[in-house]
């Protein structure tokens, strides 16, 4: 199955939010996931199952002014 | 005359206190563990941070580990070119738990980093409405002050000058105007480079500055961010102890008693 990870197309093998981010090597605690413009919380991952051609954004909290 | 003293002189945004009326970021810091010496040594109790695509190459822990938890955090909304995508950030930061305060930043103009200031108060109407405590990066502008009052913003942010360039107060006939007239505090936001320029917008009346680059890029940030809390508190009192104005002609300090000379 294919999604669009923060917009790039990529090849996924789990069907989960949880098992998508765990496969690319994320770590869970440090990342917010948003499926198709809509906010995750992390405690839905596991049961959010993703779809081909999915748009999935990965952001993370940086330094910033 | 004024009967505040400087040790019960309270900052608000929104309902919340603050005893510290400096600001600080946390971007261009060489090293991430200065961040939390740096909180200690300024006492800044507000702390910007960014929101961005995870980059798969760095496996860097996020920033929000580096902020005590005593330090409330103040995302900002970089990055956003229209007020849809500021309000979409904010949203986002606080699902993610940083709370409800928002630093808005709307900029379209990529050279000079300059706010857009019709998308920023959009953002900040929107955003209002929703619960957000809402601190707006703004071009000093008095019509969009008031509009932005009426749009529910928490405080004011004009630049100082552009982001990043150190050149202090090059806005301030217009920010002196925005003090004026503001009913909400008013924070000076980017620019400010050096100590004596926070002290500066201090004692025209500013409730706040918003220190990050002169800070995180010095050759030691715990000792820029001492000193900058340091000239804000020298800048507020001196504000609050109402300086005598300037004079054209010298005005003798000492009584020039005429005994030398018959």
């Amino acid at each position: 199955m294919h999604i669009i990870l923060n917009g790039e197309e990529t090849a996924i093998s789990g069907p989960t939010l949880l098992a998508m981010v765990k496969e690319k090597g994320f770590a869970p605690d440090s990342v917010i996931a948003e499926v198709n413009l809509q906010l995750i919380k992390k405690e839905d991952w596991e049961q959010t199952v993703l779809a081909e051609g999915d748009t999935v954004e990965l952001l993370s909290f940086v330094g910033g002014g | 005359m004024s009967t505040i003293k400087a040790e019960d002189d309270t900052l608000y945004f929104g309902d919340v206190a603050f005893s510290s009326r400096l600001l600080t970021g946390t971007g261009k810091f060489s090293s991430r563990d200065i961040i939390e010496p740096m909180l200690e040594a300024s006492g800044s109790e507000l702390i910007t941070v960014a929101l961005r695509r995870v980059d798969p190459k760095a496996k860097e822990k996020d920033i929000l580990q580096y902020i005590p938890k005593s330090v409330r955090i103040l995302p900002n909304t970089s990055g956003a070119r229209t007020a849809d995508e500021a309000v979409r950030i904010a949203r986002i930061a606080r699902e993610a738990g940083c709370g409800d305060f928002i630093k808005i930043e709307v900029i379209t103009d990529m050279k000079y980093l300059l706010p857009d200031n019709a998308g920023t108060l959009k953002a900040t109407e929107i955003l209002a409405q929703e619960g957000f405590i809402v601190l707006p990066y703004m071009m000093p502008d008095i019509t969009v002050t008031k509009q932005l009052h009426d749009a529910g913003a928490a405080a004011i942010m004009p630049l100082g000058a552009p982001i990043g360039t150190n050149r202090g107060l090059e806005m301030k006939p217009m920010i002196k105007r925005i003090i004026e007239i503001s009913k909400v505090p008013v924070v000076v936001d980017a620019g400010i480079g050096r100590p004596s320029q926070a002290a500066e917008a201090m004692e025209m009346g500013a409730d706040a500055v918003l220190v990050n680059t002169a800070i995180a890029t010095s050759h030691d940030p715990i000792a820029a961010g001492k000193a900058f809390a340091l000239a804000v508190q020298a800048g507020r009192m001196a504000y609050l102890a109402q300086m005598a104005g300037k004079r054209t002609y010298a005005e003798a300090s000492s009584p020039l008693t005429g005994f030398l000379r018959p």
